[in-house]
């Protein structure tokens, strides 16, 4: 993530499900941010020139290596002239490829996170680009055996699309006219095929605001929920521009942004309201269960 | 002078509220707070976003935990601290901004959209390009792109409004209108803003140890050029101290 560059209009990036890449970087030693590979909906096909360990999170991928099924949410060793194929995903929209040493992209304004959408950083990928890996710590590569054991992926990726994602209110959510404030936290709403890194375009019932507001434009975050004159409202992720000049109708709470990235272009999306504080108060949960789980996958890796 | 507010835009953004307007006073209250704001260095804060009327603060909410509620998110404190910092900026004065010229190449395939401009506002295109070249613009913002810098001063006789179709592709460097701001196209981006000119200096390169050329809160002229310049070799604008 590119941080503390926010005033000069360049945004963080980063990764679309946080734990995810978090976690897959544990897994293969490497520290919580190391650069790693986002795969969105498909993932490439990958021809290995030497040895590497690797490890997959997210979305649930039916991951094949020489042909054969592998798991995901564990380190896996893979040798030279070996071929890993991520391209069909079974549920959810975004995994976390990380291997261990990290990829190795030199950094750009203090972070290595690619934003096509602010053309900083790396290209996405394309057929027959050459990825390069960081060195990789003694300690990590003196284990054996690291593939004997999984994260339950249960806790930490959720593709079931009829659970609501928790909905904080925004500037303008009382702006809303009666029907629009009802039919944002009733109804279902279908992601739409132009989602990108950029934002989950969101289609549903056409929200309103009760009386039209002159905006002039305002900082937005990830999870920020905007509302363009078409009343098909937009979710911001992690390539979302640092400012926006429409409405701000919600703000998804933090810890369901990694929920938001794993919906697929049709999969719905149902809001519930929920408190500051008890947003809040999940979001540190969530960070406690995952600041443990680090720890113990360190120990168990670097024992 | 209105109070400020704050808002809570997430767990860990808090938007500070001057206004919700453009004014040129309100914006430069904004560059103050985050001036004050920056030179503080309040805890846990990690980036502000000045806007027009706002300054949204990210922050780590984790370095404000109140102990005794642990269960309550803890933006109040932080508000306090940031009001407090916020107050006493405004009765001092923030540093003098920064005066920035740019050179402009006007009209013809620099600004395609100079002709419809001088039609729109009944003025000659000499008279459109002199009356963008006479204010000194505040930097209101940054946003829709690194390095997209929104300008306040325009003369009300340059208002017009955007086209109709928004360009797909609008060149790098292009010095464009709409409604009753002005701005520079960093890199080549969508826009319905009219284009009145191309510079020549680059508004924007993420290796440079200033990346954006324009920040928050300076102060801008533009200088119409003849086309020879534009072409010569890029040279940096010229910072007037």
């Amino acid at each position: 993530m590119r941080i503390g560059h926010a005033g000069l209009g360049i945004g963080r990036s980063g990764p679309m499900d946080s734990p995810a890449l978090r976690l897959a970087n544990a897994l293969v030693g490497n520290a919580g941010d190391c650069s790693a590979l986002e795969l969105s909906l498909s993932g490439p096909l990958l021809e290995f020139t030497a040895d590497h360990r690797v490890a997959i999170c997210g979305a649930e991928v039916d991951l094949r290596l020489d042909g054969d099924a592998v798991p995901t949410w564990c380190a896996m060793d893979i040798a030279a002239g070996s071929t890993l194929d991520t391209r069909r995903f079974r549920r959810g929209a975004r995994a976390i490829l990380a291997v261990a040493g990290g990829l190795d992209v030199a950094p750009l304004l203090g972070s290595p996170s690619a934003d096509v959408n602010a053309g900083l950083g790396p290209s996405p990928l394309r057929a027959g680009d050459e990825l390069c890996v960081g060195p990789v710590a003694h300690a990590a590569r003196s284990v054996a055996g690291a593939q004997r054991w999984r994260i339950d992926p249960a806790h930490w990726f959720d593709a079931d699309d009829s659970r609501p994602l928790r909905l904080l209110k925004a500037t303008h959510t009382d702006k809303l006219d009666a029907p629009s404030h009802r039919a944002l936290f009733a109804e279902a709403f279908r992601v739409s095929t132009d989602s990108n890194r950029v934002g989950v375009r969101l289609l549903g019932p056409g929200l309103r605001l009760g009386v039209p507001i002159e905006l002039v434009s305002e900082p937005v975050a990830a999870g920020t929920l905007q509302l363009p004159p078409g009343g098909q409202p937009i979710a911001l992720t992690a390539e979302h521009p640092t400012t926006g000049g429409y409405p701000r109708i919600g703000q998804i709470a933090e810890v369901d942004l990694a929920r938001l990235a794993q919906r697929r272009p049709g999969d719905q999306v149902r809001f519930e309201m929920i408190t500051l504080d008890a947003a809040f108060a999940l979001l540190c949960r969530r960070e406690r269960e995952l600041g443990a789980l680090l720890t113990t996958i360190r120990e168990r890796t670097h024992a | 002078m209105s109070a400020i507010t704050f808002e809570a835009l997430g767990e860990s953004t808090l938007l500070l509220r001057f206004d919700q307007c453009i004014d040129r006073s309100i914006n430069a209250r904004v560059h103050a707070a985050a001036a004050a704001i920056d030179a503080a260095r309040v805890r846990g804060v990690l980036e502000l976003i000045p806007a027009y009327a706002t300054l949204a603060i990210r922050y780590d909410p984790a370095q404000w935990l109140d102990h005794e509620l642990p269960d309550r998110h803890p933006w109040r404190g932080l508000a306090a601290a940031l009001e407090a910092v916020v107050e006493r900026a405004t009765a001092t004065t923030a540093n003098a901004p920064r005066l920035i010229e740019v050179p402009v190449c006007y009209g013809g395939a620099y600004g395609e959209d100079l002709a419809i401009v001088a039609e729109h506002t009944g003025l000659s295109q000499d008279d459109v390009v002199a009356l963008h070249c006479a204010p000194t613009y505040q930097v209101a913002m940054l946003g829709f792109a690194p390095g997209f810098a929104y300008l306040l001063g325009l003369d009300a006789r340059l208002q017009v409004p955007r086209r109709a179709q928004p360009r797909v592709r609008v060149p790098l460097g292009s010095v464009a209108i709409g409604g009753a701001q002005t701005g520079i196209y960093p890199r080549e981006l969508p826009g319905g803003w009219q284009l009145l000119g191309r510079t020549p200096v680059a508004l924007f390169d993420a290796r440079r140890a200033r990346p954006a050329l324009l920040a928050p809160g300076d102060h801008v002229r533009f200088r119409a050029i003849p086309a020879e310049q534009f072409e010569q070799p890029q040279h940096p604008a010229d910072t007037l101290e």
